[in-house]
C-alpha cells in the first residue's frame, strides 16, 4: 500500500453571542419556543428590509484580530440564494468576495509539536431556521427562532494533516473565541460547529485529491472520529481502483459510520450577488484600533502572568489558561485561599477527571469556588487530610454541598491532638514488635506499615505529620 | 366645483378653514369613486370602514383646535406594492391575493402621521412588473382619457385615481418608471424622488437598488407638499438617506431665468412619436420664454440604460421573489407530490407570465458563468451612466427630456412583444440606474387627444432646482388643468 497524506480544511461557524439578530431586534437566545423570537424581518416578510447589528461587526472583528487576520477596511454583504423551508428569504445573507477578515493563522500544539494553521478568512453571515419533523402527524414543521442568529464562518487553509491536529485547532479556536467573549460555543446547542473538508493524496503528489465535506460535526469526539474514518474509507476505495467523488458525508455520531449523500449540492447554484439593501461596510483605522485595544487577555499573555505571578509550572500555567472558564475558576478560587500550586491540582488532576467523566464544562459543574477554596484551606489549616479531601471532593462534585458541612456531618474533622494519638502509637508499636525490631534493623519500609495501622484505626483521620512524628519519637526513644 | 375636483393643497386649506367637514370630503370622494370606478377599475381594495373611523378622529381634534397635521384629513390612495398594515397588500399578484401585512411601510406611517385618510389601495402591474397595469391579476385599469387605453405602469391605478379624482394624490413606486409614465399617459404630475430620500421600508421589493416610492399629484405645489412628508431618514432602511430636512415648498417659485435646461439632443431619436417631438420642442420654447438658458448636454450611455436595466432589475428579482415559495404565506398550489413540487406548482400557478418571465431572466444574468458577462458588467454600465449625468449636470440644472416616446396605448397592443412594451420605458430608466430624480408633468396631448407628459432631471438630492423648474413649466402652461372624458374614444 502507498503512503498516503490527507489533507483537510475546517469551515468553523460559531454563532456570535449578541443579545438580538444580525439583522432586527430579536432575542437569540437558545430554547425558546417554536416561533417566539421572530419578526417580520427576520422572516423575511414582504417589504421588510435588514438593518445590521453594528454589534456583529465588532465581535467579526475581535475574532479577525485575535486570529491575527488582516480587518478589510471595506466589505460587503451578497445574497446566496437558494430555496429551503427553514430560509425564510430564499436567500441567505453572507459575504461572498470581500469578507471583513482574511488571511490570518493560530498556533497549535499536538504533543508537543508546534504548527501553524493558516485562516483563509472570516466573514459574517446569518442562521437559518430548524426543520422539525412531527413523527405523530408525519409534518414537517419550520421554527423560525434561529432564522437570522449571526454566525462568523471561519475558513482554514488546507493545513491540517490529521485528527489531532483538527481536534487542536478547534479547542484553540474555541479557546480564543471564549476569551474574546463572542460565542458561548456551547457545541451541544450548535453555536459552535464544524464542517470538515478531506481528501487525500499519495505521499509526493502535487494535485489535491478530490474532497469530501462533512457538515456540522459538534463535538471535538465527532471531528476527530469523522477524520479517521473517512480518511480509512478514502484510501480503501482508492486502494481498490475507485474514485473518490466530490459528496457530502453525513456523519452518524451514535454508529461511528460517516454515509455518502450522493447530492446536487456541490452542482447548485448559488447565483450570489451583492445585497442591494445593506451599505458596504466601511471600517476606519480608529475603530479596528479601538477594537484591538479592548482586547481581553489572551490565554498566551495570561499563561506568562500565571509562572510570574503564581510561580506555576509551565505547564500548569499553559492548561489552566486554555479555557477561560478554567483560568476564571482558577483565579477566583485562589483568591480566596491563596495557593496556588494547591488549587492547580485540584484543578488539573481529580476535577478535570471527573469532568470529563461526566463530559461536563467546569461552568456546569456543581463545585463553586467558594467550596474548593474552603476545601483547601481545610487542607491547608490541617482540619482534614488531604487523602480525606479527596473522599470530601468527591461528594462535593456528586451533590454541591460545602466541604464544611460535609466534614462535620461526616465527622471527618483531622485528629491532631498529639495525647490522643501519642496514645494509639504507643498502643500499636506494642502490638507489632517485629516491624519495630525491622524498622531498626534498617527495614525502613516497616514504618510505613506501623502507620497504615495507625490509618486504619483511625479511618484515615490521623493527621499523617503527627503520627509519622510521634512514632518516631517512640521507637528511637 | 364638485369638492373632489380640487387640488390636495386646496382641500387641505378648506378642511384647516372649517369650510368643510372631513366627512364631506369622504362622502364626496367616494361618491365619485362610486360613479367612476366601475368604468376605470383602478383600485383593488377600498378601505371606507377605516376611512370614515380615521376621519371622525381627525375631526374630533379640529373641533378642538388641535394640529391636524399638513395632510389633515386629505384622502389619499396606497399603490398595492406599499404594506398597509391590516389592509390586503396583495402586489395585484394572485400569489400575495390573501396577504395582509402586520406591519405599515415607513411612508404610510409618515403620512397618516401627518393626518391624511387612506381611501384605498390602487391597481399596478403584478408586482410592479409591466408599463401598462395589464399584468394585474386583479383587474385591467382604463385610462380615464380613453377607456380603451392603458393608464401605464406599472402604478396605473394610482395614476388613473389622481387623474379620474378618485383622490387627492397617490403613492406609486417607480422603478424604470412606473410614477412618470402612468403620469405621463394620464396627465398628472408624477414625482420619482432621488434614490434614498424615501424610505423603502415596507415596499414589496421589486428591485432594490432600483426602487423608489413616490406621489401622484394633480400639481407640482402638492407634490411639493406630499415631498414634505414622505422624505426622510428612516432607521428601517439603511439605504435612506440621512440628510438635513428640506421644506420642498419653498421650491414653488415661478422663476427659471437662472435656471440652464441641459437638452439631450442625441438621446431624442428616431422611435419618438413625431406628437410627442412637437409636444417637447414646445416645453423647451416655453421655458425659454420664461427667461431659462436652454444648453445642450451629451447623454452618450444613455441608451444603454434599457439593456442595463434588464439585467440588474430582474437579476434582483430574481431574488426578491424568491421567498414567495408558497411555505410560510401567500398562494400555495393545492396538490403536490414533494417539496420541490410545491415549490414548483406554487410559483407556477401564483405568478402570472410577466413575473416568471423576469425572474427566469433574473436567474439566467446570475449563473456562474453568466454573472461576469451579464451581471457584473452591467454594473459596469451603470457606473459610467452614473458619471454620464454627473458630468452633464456640469453644464446645466435640470435636463428635461420627454416622459416617454409614445402616449397611451390600446390594451393588448404589446402582447406579442414584450421588447416593445420595453422600449416605452427609454426615457424614465436611466434616471432609475442613475439614481436620480425625475418628474413628469403635463406637457400636451397627441392629436387623439390623449396626455403627453414631459420629464424633468436633476442631479441626487437637488428636487428643490428640479421642483422649481417643474413648477415654473406648468404655471406657464395650462395642460393640467385639463379634466380626462371618461369615455371610449375610437
Amino acid at each position: 500500500m502507498k503512503e498516503y497524506e490527507v489533507i483537510i480544511g475546517l469551515e468553523v461557524h460559531a454563532e456570535l453571542s449578541t443579545n438580538t439578530k444580525i439583522y432586527c431586534n430579536c432575542s437569540t437566545s437558545f430554547g425558546a419556543d417554536p416561533n417566539t423570537h421572530c419578526c417580520p424581518i427576520c422572516t423575511g416578510m414582504p417589504g421588510t428590509l435588514p438593518v445590521l447589528n453594528e454589534k456583529v461587526v465588532e465581535y467579526a472583528v475581535k475574532a479577525g484580530l485575535a486570529t491575527n487576520c488582516e480587518i478589510s477596511r471595506f466589505s460587503k454583504q451578497d445574497r446566496k440564494n437558494y430555496f429551503y423551508p427553514d430560509l425564510p428569504k430564499a436567500y441567505q445573507i453572507s459575504q461572498y468576495d470581500l469578507p471583513l477578515c482574511i488571511g490570518g493563522h493560530i498556533d497549535i500544539n499536538v504533543n508537543g509539536n508546534k504548527k501553524t494553521i493558516g485562516i483563509t478568512r472570516i466573514h459574517i453571515e446569518e442562521d437559518a431556521g430548524k426543520l422539525i419533523h412531527d413523527a405523530y402527524t408525519g409534518d414537517t414543521l419550520v421554527d423560525m427562532n434561529r432564522c437570522a442568529v449571526p454566525l462568523i464562518e471561519i475558513v482554514s487553509e488546507p493545513d491540517i494533516r490529521n485528527a489531532d491536529e483538527a481536534v487542536a485547532y478547534m479547542q484553540n479556536l474555541k479557546s480564543t473565541l471564549e476569551y474574546l467573549e463572542v460565542c458561548d460555543c456551547k457545541m451541544q446547542e450548535g453555536s459552535l460547529r464544524c464542517d470538515v473538508n478531506l481528501s487525500v493524496r499519495p505521499v509526493g503528489q502535487k494535485e489535491f485529491g478530490t474532497r469530501t465535506e462533512t457538515k456540522n460535526l459538534n463535538s471535538f469526539r465527532a471531528i476527530h472520529n469523522l477524520i479517521e474514518f473517512e480518511t480509512k474509507r478514502q484510501i480503501e476505495v482508492i486502494e481498490n481502483g475507485g474514485v473518490i467523488h466530490q459528496e457530502t458525508i453525513r456523519w452518524d455520531d451514535a454508529k461511528g459510520i460517516g454515509y455518502a449523500m450522493r447530492s446536487k449540492e456541490d452542482a447548485q447554484d448559488y447565483r450570489y450577488f451583492p445585497e442591494p439593501d445593506l451599505a458596504p461596510i466601511v471600517l476606519s483605522d480608529e475603530y479596528i484600533d479601538n477594537i484591538k485595544n479592548s482586547l481581553p487577555e489572551m490565554p498566551h499573555i495570561k499563561k506568562e502572568r500565571y509562572i510570574e505571578e503564581f510561580g506555576l509550572p509551565e505547564y500548569d500555567a499553559e492548561i489552566l489558561t486554555a479555557s477561560k472558564y478554567t483560568a476564571s475558576f482558577f483565579e477566583k478560587t485562589n483568591s480566596l485561599c491563596n495557593n496556588p500550586k494547591a488549587v492547580s491540582n485540584w484543578i488539573m488532576g481529580d476535577f478535570t477527571r471527573m469532568l470529563n467523566e461526566k463530559e461536563i464544562e467546569i461552568y456546569d459543574s456543581k463545585v463553586t469556588e467558594e467550596n474548593l477554596a474552603t476545601l483547601i484551606s481545610l487542607i491547608d489549616k490541617g482540619t482534614i487530610s488531604s487523602k480525606i479531601a479527596k473522599q470530601i471532593f468527591e461528594e462535593m462534585f456528586e451533590t454541591g454541598e460545602n466541604a464544611k458541612d460535609i466534614v462535620e456531618k461526616k465527622g471527618l474533622v483531622q485528629i491532631s491532638d498529639e495525647g490522643a494519638i501519642k496514645q494509639l502509637v504507643e498502643k500499636i508499636v506494642e502490638a507489632n514488635p517485629q516491624s519495630v525490631a525491622d524498622y531498626k534493623a534498617g527495614k525502613d519500609r516497616a514504618i510505613g506499615f506501623l502507620v497504615g495501622q495507625i490509618m486504619k484505626e483511625t479511618k484515615g483521620k490521623a493527621n499523617p505529620q503527627i503520627v509519622n512524628k510521634l512514632l518516631l519519637e517512640i521507637i528511637n526513644k | 366645483m364638485d369638492l373632489y375636483s380640487l387640488t390636495l393643497t386646496d382641500i387641505a386649506k378648506k378642511i384647516k378653514n372649517k369650510e368643510v367637514s372631513i366627512k364631506e370630503v369622504l362622502d364626496s370622494v367616494y361618491s365619485r369613486i362610486e360613479e367612476v370606478e366601475p368604468k376605470v377599475d383602478a383600485y383593488i381594495t377600498l378601505t371606507q370602514e377605516r376611512a370614515y373611523q380615521k376621519a371622525e378622529e381627525l375631526q374630533k381634534k379640529l373641533d378642538n383646535n388641535e394640529d391636524i397635521g399638513v395632510l389633515g384629513g386629505v384622502p389619499i390612495a396606497i399603490k398595492d406594492n406599499i404594506c398597509t398594515n391590516g389592509v390586503k397588500t396583495t402586489c395585484a399578484s394572485r400569489m400575495l391575493e390573501n396577504f395582509t401585512p402586520i406591519y405599515n411601510a415607513t411612508v404610510v406611517k409618515k403620512l397618516e402621521e401627518a393626518g391624511a385618510i387612506i381611501l384605498g389601495k390602487t391597481n399596478m402591474d403584478e408586482f410592479a412588473m409591466g408599463s401598462s397595469t395589464e399584468t394585474s391579476y386583479m383587474k385591467k385599469t382604463k385610462n380615464p382619457w380613453d377607456l380603451t387605453r392603458v393608464p401605464g405602469g406599472s402604478s396605473g391605478g394610482s395614476a388613473a385615481v389622481v387623474s379620474a379624482d378618485m383622490a387627492y394624490a397617490s403613492l406609486g413606486s417607480d422603478t424604470g418608471g412606473s410614477i412618470r409614465q402612468p403620469a405621463s399617459y394620464c396627465s398628472v404630475v408624477g414625482l420619482k424622488p432621488t434614490y434614498g430620500l424615501i424610505s423603502r421600508f415596507g415596499l414589496i421589493a421589486f428591485a432594490s437598488s432600483l426602487d423608489q416610492i413616490g406621489p401622484f399629484t394633480k400639481t407640482v405645489e402638492d407634490a411639493a407638499t406630499m415631498l414634505n412628508v414622505i422624505a426622510g431618514y428612516d432607521k428601517m432602511d439603511t439605504t435612506s438617506a440621512n440628510l438635513e430636512k428640506v421644506d420642498y415648498t419653498k421650491a414653488l417659485v415661478n422663476d427659471v431665468k437662472d435656471k440652464v435646461i441641459g437638452i439631450p439632443t442625441d438621446f431624442i431619436t428616431d422611435g419618438i412619436n413625431p406628437d410627442v417631438r412637437k409636444a417637447y420642442d414646445e416645453a423647451i420654447e416655453t421655458l425659454k420664454n420664461a427667461g431659462a438658458k436652454i444648453q445642450e448636454v451629451n447623454l452618450e450611455y444613455a441608451k444603454y440604460s434599457l439593456a442595463t436595466y434588464y439585467i440588474i432589475a430582474t437579476a434582483e428579482a430574481s431574488s426578491n421573489l424568491g421567498r414567495y415559495d408558497g411555505i410560510r404565506y401567500g398562494y400555495r398550489a393545492k396538490d403536490f407530490n414533494d417539496l420541490d413540487d410545491l415549490y414548483v406548482k406554487s410559483r407556477t400557478e401564483g405568478f402570472g407570465e410577466e413575473v416568471k418571465r423576469r425572474i427566469m431572466l433574473g436567474t439566467y444574468v446570475l449563473s456562474s458563468g453568466y454573472y461576469d458577462a451579464y451581471y457584473k458588467r452591467a454594473q459596469q454600465v451603470r457606473t459610467l451612466i452614473v458619471e454620464n449625468f454627473k458630468k452633464a449636470f456640469e453644464n446645466c440644472d435640470v435636463i428635461m427630456i420627454p416622459t416617454a416616446p409614445n402616449t397611451s396605448f390600446k390594451f393588448g397592443a404589446h402582447n406579442a412583444s414584450p421588447l416593445e412594451m420595453y422600449l416605452e420605458d427609454i426615457y424614465t430608466v436611466p434616471v432609475n440606474i442613475a439614481g436620480l430624480p425625475g418628474i413628469s408633468v403635463p406637457g400636451g396631448f397627441d392629436k387623439e387627444g390623449l396626455p403627453i407628459g414631459i420629464q424633468f432631471i436633476s442631479k441626487a438630492f437637488d428636487e428643490k432646482n428640479l421642483l422649481q423648474v417643474a413648477y415654473t413649466f406648468e404655471q406657464n402652461t395650462t395642460y393640467h388643468n385639463e379634466k380626462p372624458t371618461m369615455k371610449e374614444e375610437k
